[in-house]
């Protein structure tokens, strides 16, 4: 079957109920999208499918319609998308291995609401489990992001 | 690491053995310098003197032994480092190096001391002294403790300085100048007529010369980097996805692996993997140590294969059932259970017999890790050696019990130690690594990538120990004059090391640390500590004994004082007899402005902890809400003598509070037929978003010694909030987690 990533069209010969997310990391090699749950607990898998974040880890790869963007198709080192650079102006990450998962969820909340309050920030991001507990800079990055971007 | 090992072959180090085995850090016993292990393999032309920079034609790499774990270890060490050898961090890579001795840890002993950490008498000098030598013989590299910086500190500045003075002595050489002459900046040697001459240049010549070790370190006041805000430099790789975690790891033919494991850690007395073989993608199944794995071409075809095979799992090795759990801690405060008692101060016996006693008793659960990375662990075995990525704190263990495994020689484990997401103590341990080795001895020549799935992850943790506290205090014209505490728990150290196969002798300081070693003088003060008989495998979970020992001592204190009827901070103070902990102390109410007037729904409670040599103040407001409580503000105060990154202060602090915090809420693990009874994080949620409190953080540094500060937050959370949750409500909980008893929102 095809999919496309980060622009890039792909054939894959696998099962139709492996998950996006193992489809990613195993069989493509993009090892942005985290696995940490496998149960949609904790959000370190999130992409984008179509603009909308997803879970991957629970979206059947036979399921799948729309072209998939993962953290590295957002930005990368040299070209950082506002979200990214906010992250890294507030150094958020601890450990990180959630902040891909925690960066995707905040850049599609952002495209939805570009003037978001604290009480939504808090809604749409209570999904995304941090272990280190960086919520205070996640929150204050988002807000940054979200200042960035309407400015642009 | 296979980087560093090409490229030490074809060129030159620059440093100082000598600064390992005794100029910085000697002890009487063990001068003789551990051998510099990027020696190894270097070919002819080539020449090494030190373990910790390494110079090619390519650039500059700092050895950062000590593991990252997302706590910023390796920007600390770098920032150490390029301090004293004047290159700054955007010229440099750093690299975990390789296991080796001379990484050895020196700041781990002087915990292992019981000595209180305020303690600088010539007795508790000594005895850290004396312990640092076994650590040293053994070698032991072990990241842990809050030991980095502390061990660290003078050692990376010793070795950048050293470096540093070598490449001048080339330079001075090279360019016929006097060396007093010479300057340095951005990894280059400046001559007096304005040339300069790079590191990278100097390189081979410095490689000729004995190391320059006639050095004095910088005066603080000099420091271009240490203390100052800084960048990790993770911190770009972190927020794009391209930083390679060890569940990253992908080679050519590379297979994958998953088990399934008696989730009573007893034995396997039968299973059926006829389904799991014939499934898509799966390899092979071979039993490994605890259970059944699955090798097959992709984890999730592993996973599922593994899920796919039917086992008769042995009975539990420890008592099947939380009630009987509880007993044998209940019936662990009995003098043949005495583990030690170094605090007893006054008189208890006479104290108690002259009024009736307050007493109370507190509980503490298990807990998992739980970092949101699982454990993994890739291994090649070949016949010759036998090659590791992994993410772990203790590589040097990892050599011996691979080595017993496969029968290869130590000197032939390679373990390439990479970045841990998450740790909290879980990767203290290498089960992981052990069954990735018994699954790639069975297809020698390919790697094969072992990773948990998270309901593994939790099944299998060694987790934090579960603990109980009995008080009885009495007091005497509103101040607290008896303060008698009893701790029962089962040894930590004695189960950690005992997988190490390394029998923990004598009493065990963690039953009783965050507790007898409090910079209080109460009247009658007597900290007892009762070594419970081992129950299910625990292990070092994020401030360890303090965790729950911080929680008890710190709310029997709040009890006592608001039984006298005095004010919980003024007491506090009053009872303090440690200056830096005093001004803690004194901070934490300044900036919480402890005493204005708060709502009447509204509640506010202190908690004070001094663990791993930190004192460590915490104030927090919470609000009882119809629906809960809610946490709405928390102040932090730490001394750790000197910040090296504010920056990173501020985020290991405030990270701390909220993993205390989380776990007090609603986290614990349950044993019910053996097994744990929490599989995801569904039902071991921790703090989210929304619950996140507004939380302000001030370093302070007044300490005598330098301190590591990845855990000495954790443990006045808990207790603040407690004591605030009673400020709020007049209700005392005394048991974690607390939404056994409240709600929160």
């Amino acid at each position: 079957m095809q999919l496309t990533v980060n622009g890039t069209a792909y054939q894959v010969d696998v099962e139709l109920d492996m998950p996006l997310l193992w489809v990613l990391r195993d069989e493509l090699g993009i090892t942005g999208p985290k696995y940490g749950c496998g149960i949609a607990q904790c959000g370190a898998c999130t992409v984008h499918v179509e603009g909308m974040p997803v879970r991957s880890c629970q979206l059947p790869i036979g399921d799948l319609e729309g072209e998939v963007t993962t953290i590295e198709g957002l930005g990368t080192p040299d070209a950082l998308h506002a979200v990214q650079q906010a992250w890294i102006d507030h150094q958020v990450a601890q450990c990180g291995y959630c902040q891909s998962g925690q960066i995707m969820a905040a850049a599609a909340f952002l495209d939805l609401n570009p003037d978001p309050s604290d009480q939504d920030i808090d809604r749409a991001l209570s999904a995304n489990l941090c272990r280190c507990g960086t919520y205070p800079r996640i929150r204050a990055a988002v807000k940054t992001a979200a200042a960035s971007l309407k400015g642009a | 690491m296979g980087r560093l090992k090409t490229i030490a072959r074809r060129t030159f180090l620059i440093g100082s053995a000598a600064i390992v085995g005794g100029v910085a850090f000697g002890t009487v016993m063990y001068k003789r310098p551990a051998k510099n292990p990027l020696l190894q393999d270097l070919g002819p032309g080539a020449a090494a003197i030190t373990p910790y920079v390494l110079i090619t034609q390519e650039g500059i790499t700092l050895i950062t032994p000590r593991a990252d774990k997302g706590q910023g270890a390796y920007s600390v060490q770098a920032a150490l480092i390029a301090e004293e050898l004047d290159v700054e961090l955007d010229q440099i890579t750093v690299d975990p190096g390789t296991p080796s001795p001379a990484y050895y840890n020196t700041a781990l002993a002087n915990d292992m001391a019981p000595f209180r950490s305020t303690d600088d008498s010539i007795i508790a000098e000594f005895t850290r002294a004396v312990l640092d030598a076994p650590v040293k013989f053994l070698g032991i590299q072990i990241t842990g403790g809050s030991t980095t910086v502390p061990d660290s500190y003078e050692k990376l500045r010793m070795a950048g300085a050293v470096a540093r003075e070598t490449l001048k002595a080339a330079a001075a050489k090279v360019s016929n100048q006097p060396v007093d002459q010479l300057t340095t900046a951005r990894g280059a040697v400046h001559l007096p007529d304005g040339r300069m001459l790079t590191y990278i240049e100097l390189a081979a010549t410095a490689a000729t010369l004995n190391p320059v070790t006639d050095i004095t370190l910088r005066d603080p006041q000099d420091w271009r980097l240490i203390g100052k805000p800084m960048q990790r430099i993770d911190i770009a790789a972190k927020s794009t996805g391209t930083q390679a975690y060890g569940i990253d790891i992908r080679m050519p033919d590379m297979l994958h692996a998953a088990v399934t494991l008696n989730p009573r850690r007893g034995s396997v007395n039968s299973y059926d993997a006829t389904t799991a073989e014939t499934m898509r993608g799966v390899r092979k199944v071979v039993p490994v140590t605890g259970g059944i794995g699955v090798i097959a071409d992709n984890t999730w075809r592993a996973m599922q294969a593994a899920k796919a095979i039917s086992v008769d799992w042995g009975a539990a090795p420890y008592p099947a059932d939380m009630d009987a759990h509880w007993k044998s801690l209940t019936d662990s405060f009995t003098d043949d259970q005495l583990d030690s008692q170094y605090r007893n101060d006054g008189d208890i016996a006479g104290a108690l017999g002259n009024a009736e006693p307050v007493s109370a008793e507190y509980r503490a659960p298990y807990l998992a890790h739980a970092p949101l990375e699982p454990i993994n662990a890739t291994v090649l075995v070949t016949d010759a050696r036998v090659d590791i990525w992994t993410g772990t704190q203790i590589p040097r263990f990892i050599q011996a019990n691979i080595s017993k495994i496969t029968g290869i020689d130590a000197d032939n484990i390679h373990v390439h130690v990479l970045m841990m997401g998450g740790s909290f103590g879980h990767r203290l341990e290498d089960m992981v690594v052990r069954q990735a080795t018994e699954l790639a001895m069975t297809v020698k020549g390919t790697p094969v990538k072992l990773t948990y799935s998270r309901e593994q992850d939790f099944a299998q943790d060694f987790t934090r120990q579960i603990a109980m506290a009995q008080l009885r205090g009495t007091l005497r014209n509103g101040q607290v004059d008896t303060f008698d505490l009893g701790i029962a728990m089962p040894s930590v150290i004695g189960s950690q090391m005992g997988r190490q196969g390394f029998p923990a002798a004598g009493p065990d300081t963690q039953i009783v640390a965050g507790a007898w070693d409090q910079p209080f003088a109460i009247p009658n003060y007597r900290i007892t500590g009762y070594r419970a008989p081992e129950l299910a495998p625990i292990s070092s979970w994020r401030s360890v004994g303090a965790s729950t020992n911080g929680f008890f001592h710190d709310c029997a204190l709040d009890e006592l004082i608001h039984a006298a009827g005095a004010d919980p901070l003024a007491e506090r103070i009053r009872l303090c007899n440690h200056a830096a902990s005093r001004t803690v102390l004194e901070t934490v109410g300044e900036m919480s402005n402890w005493g204005s007037k708060l709502d009447e729904n509204q509640g506010r409670g202190v908690a004070f902890c001094l663990s791993f040599g930190v004192p460590c103040a915490e104030v927090i407001e919470v609000t009882a809400t119809p629906a809960g409580v809610r946490i709405d503000k928390v102040f932090a105060v730490a001394d750790v003598g000197r910040i090296i990154d504010p920056v990173n202060f501020e985020a290991q602090v405030s990270g701390g509070i909220v993993f205390g915090l989380g776990h007090a809420m609603n986290c614990e693990i349950t044993y019910a037929d053996g097994a744990a009874q929490q599989s995801n994080y569904h039902q071991f949620e921790g703090l989210r978003l929304y619950q996140c409190p507004e939380i302000k953080v001030r370093g302070l540094e007044n300490g005598r010694t330098i301190r590591g500060v990845g855990e000495p937050g954790v443990p006045p959370a808990a207790p603040a909030l407690a004591n605030a949750i009673f400020a709020a409500t007049g209700q005392r909980i005394r048991e974690m987690p607390f939404n056994k008893y409240i709600k929160f929102v």
